[in-house]
């Protein structure tokens, strides 16, 4: 029997809350516990692995992200330009070196110190990053090299390529096992991986519906506003029994809102796609420029390939657990981490497809390279070969004196001005 | 319905330097124009501004049906009935002095655009430069007031170039001293004008390459007004460009246009979105 209406409806705040405070209480309890903390990477977590450990999980991408969104990323970042890093190196790099250097006192607890950094080349940030903690706290530092795809085409997951990738992963991966077991002097327990990455199955297949669901019009969730806390809780709580049934939560909640046609964004007049993220120190306003016109995000590229790297249509092999594991990173990998900046057209051109879209909006991160590089060409292609129109802006993740109110403001006008007599001629 | 003959619309464009107004008829043919400079008070600008259109229209101010304020300082047209942005007047505007018109080049004091157009002045695509003013007329005001010459003459005087520097900094502030740098070396001034001036015409074809130049190619704004840069976008663009008079007033015009589609054929006008520029750009949660 399904719950009553007034049950469903807002579980997602509620519970991604309640979620997120946990994580927080965790990390705040783990600086006066000592519990190993592991300092790891939205892009190839390895949480599944690192959970068997029972190590706490910091992910200072978020955290970052979330000292932007209460409004004091500009102080944080000032701590670590004062300290001598650049502004032109990555904000969330800034803000988390801000963080280190406060001891860890955050807006929403304290950050425990590393016992371990879990990283991968897919971005040349992240090991630099790391080399910070490295060089601040003595921690060891395991940076996994994961293959690259250049190819267009998919790559075929059962070639010998494929194949050959996934050993060099699964040897990196032993090594990895080795380190965490001298750093907990913990045994690596395989039956307990294999139920983490049953969960991460279970959540998977949830997190993949629920994106599924914004196909309606109107969309019954905000890929930037909701799909931020989504991201969140699938990070964190990647294979553990929370995640799959707070998936499975939203998933009866959006599935209620359709019922009642309720929409993310009220009169909905434009669904659009986002490329990249969005600017964190003015999310809210970056959120009210588009739904004042009208228009709501139904998907975003970072619900995807930093959405936890849940591949549709993967699942692990529980009856060879390491393996499947390792072959689930290359192709997380080939997909969505190392794949060439030429062919990223292909995945929105089919959500533009299934999820009816009418516009796509392409933010440029100035403190990120490797996510804006190739947006303009994107943009061109989109335009010239399938007539959907782009919107080009720039700021950054979480700088605020990279956003830039006025010049922001007339370009999404003016595209929803063109998006509406586009519209107009192209009615579906 | 009967509409009385002297029922006029208006346009304020109220940009980042100057603020232009523009007093339009039914029959589209424009009665009146000003042009005032922004300053800080851009409430004032734009009502001075309007004002001195409507003298110079012989025209009062309740024969206005409509008025549509357009530039950064839209939402401060505060006697204005709506707002539309002026990537969307310019591509009007343009269509208007120049039927047919597919590529819009548009350089104001911190803003060059780039704009594809369809037939009706509708923006098909465009793109703006960053946040930074490098390649707008600001970079021309550096030149100016770096090398001690009017603006009005600094066209000219890069059109008698012999031996042109080239100016590698993108940074308007920095091009100061990039500019005082080829002094200290001898060169001529004539040749490092014309350096400052490419330099803006290469980033301008760099926007315009982005939305696809497609003939013919109407260049607006104030900087349209500079006889070196329309050279230099002639040459690197290899297409014909037009330049109108009016092209200073491009904006207002398309703004006045949008005004008159208000009033003949009921609520065409883009409506403006959101808040008030200022109001509630809320930082964060």
């Amino acid at each position: 029997m399904s719950a009553p209406t007034e049950e469903v409806l807002g579980t997602t705040r509620r519970e991604g809350k309640r979620l997120m405070d946990l994580w927080w209480q965790e990390m705040t309890e783990a600086v006066q516990t000592g519990r190993p903390t592991a300092y790891v990477f939205a892009m190839g977590s390895m949480a599944e692995l690192l959970r068997t450990f029972d190590f706490v999980l910091n992910f200072p991408e978020i955290t970052s992200l979330q000292i932007a969104v209460r409004g004091q990323s500009q102080a944080y970042i000032q701590t670590a330009e004062d300290y001598g890093f650049s502004p032109d190196v990555c904000g969330y790099v800034k803000a988390d070196v801000g963080l280190q250097l406060r001891q860890g006192e955050h807006p929403y607890g304290k950050v425990p110190r590393p016992s371990l950094v879990v990283t991968s080349n897919v971005c040349n940030t992240y090991i630099k990053w790391s080399e910070f903690w490295e060089h601040l706290y003595g921690c060891p530092v395991f940076v996994m090299d994961l293959p690259g795809w250049r190819g267009r085409d998919s790559a075929d997951l059962n070639g010998e390529t494929f194949r050959n990738d996934a050993r060099y992963v699964l040897g990196q991966l032993r090594e990895l096992i080795e380190l965490c077991e001298r750093i907990t002097g913990r045994r690596f327990d395989l039956d307990r991986f294999r139920e983490h990455l049953a969960e991460a199955n279970r959540m998977a297949e949830l997190y993949n519906a629920v994106c599924e669901t914004n196909r309606h019009i109107p969309a019954p969730f905000n890929a930037v506003v909701e799909g931020v806390t989504y991201q969140g809780i699938a990070h964190l709580y990647r294979g553990s029994p929370q995640g799959s049934r707070y998936f499975q939560q939203v998933l009866q909640e959006m599935q209620e809102r359709i019922r009642l046609g309720m929409a993310a964004v009220p009169d909905e007049r434009f669904r659009l796609v986002l490329v990249g993220t969005t600017c964190y120190s003015h999310f809210r306003r970056f959120v009210e420029l588009f739904a004042s016109w009208g228009g709501v995000f139904v998907h975003s590229t970072y619900m995807v390939f930093a959405g936890g790297g849940f591949l549709p249509g993967f699942v692990y092999d529980l009856s060879r657990p390491l393996e499947s594991f390792a072959e689930r990173m290359v192709a997380a990998a080939y997909w969505g981490y190392t794949g060439s900046m030429f062919y990223q057209q292909d995945w929105l051109d089919e959500v533009v497809r299934r999820w009816h879209v009418d516009g796509i909006c392409f933010h440029g991160v100035k403190s990120c390279r490797t996510v804006s590089t190739g947006l303009p060409d994107v943009r061109e292609w989109m335009r010239v070969q399938r007539n959907v129109p782009g919107l080009f802006i720039q700021s950054d993740l979480v700088d605020p004196r990279l956003w830039s109110d006025a010049q922001v403001k007339n370009r999404v006008d003016a595209f929803f001005e063109a998006l509406a007599a586009h519209k107009a001629t192209t009615r579906r | 319905m009967v509409i009385a003959t002297r029922t006029l619309v208006a346009g304020v464009d109220v940009g980042s330097t100057q603020t232009k107004a523009v007093i339009m008829n039914l029959n589209r043919a424009i009665l009146g124009r000003a042009l005032v400079d922004t300053g800080a008070r851009l409430n004032e600008a734009a009502r001075t501004a309007f004002e001195a259109a409507l003298q110079d229209a012989g025209a009062a101010e309740d024969e206005v049906a409509y008025t549509v304020g357009t530039g950064y300082g839209r939402f401060k047209v505060e006697f204005g009935n709506t707002q539309v942005t002026e990537i969307s007047c310019h591509a009007r505007g343009a269509v208007f002095l120049f039927p047919n018109t597919r590529t819009v080049l548009d350089v104001g004091g911190q803003d060059t655009k780039a704009i594809r157009v369809g037939p009706n002045g509708e923006v098909l695509d465009f793109c703006m430069n960053d946040k930074c003013s490098a390649g707008t007329g600001r970079f021309l005001g550096a030149a100016s007031a770096a090398l001690e010459i009017p603006l009005g003459e600094l066209g000219p005087l890069a059109l008698t170039a012999r031996n042109p520097v080239t100016i590698t900094t993108t940074c308007t502030v920095f091009a100061e001293s990039e500019i005082l740098g080829w002094l200290a070396r001898g060169r001529k001034v004539e040749d490092i004008l014309m350096g400052v001036h490419a330099a803006i015409a290469a980033r301008s074809l760099s926007l315009l390459r982005r939305v696809g130049i497609e003939p013919e190619l109407t260049f607006t704004g104030g900087v349209s007004r500079n006889v070196a840069m329309v050279h230099l976008i002639r040459e690197l663009s290899g297409v014909p460009v037009n330049v109108s008079e009016e092209s200073h007033y491009c904006g207002a015009i398309g703004a006045a246009l949008f005004a008159l589609d208000h009033v003949l054929v009921g609520e065409r006008v883009p409506v403006a979105a959101g808040t008030r520029e200022g109001e509630d750009a809320g930082r964060g949660h």
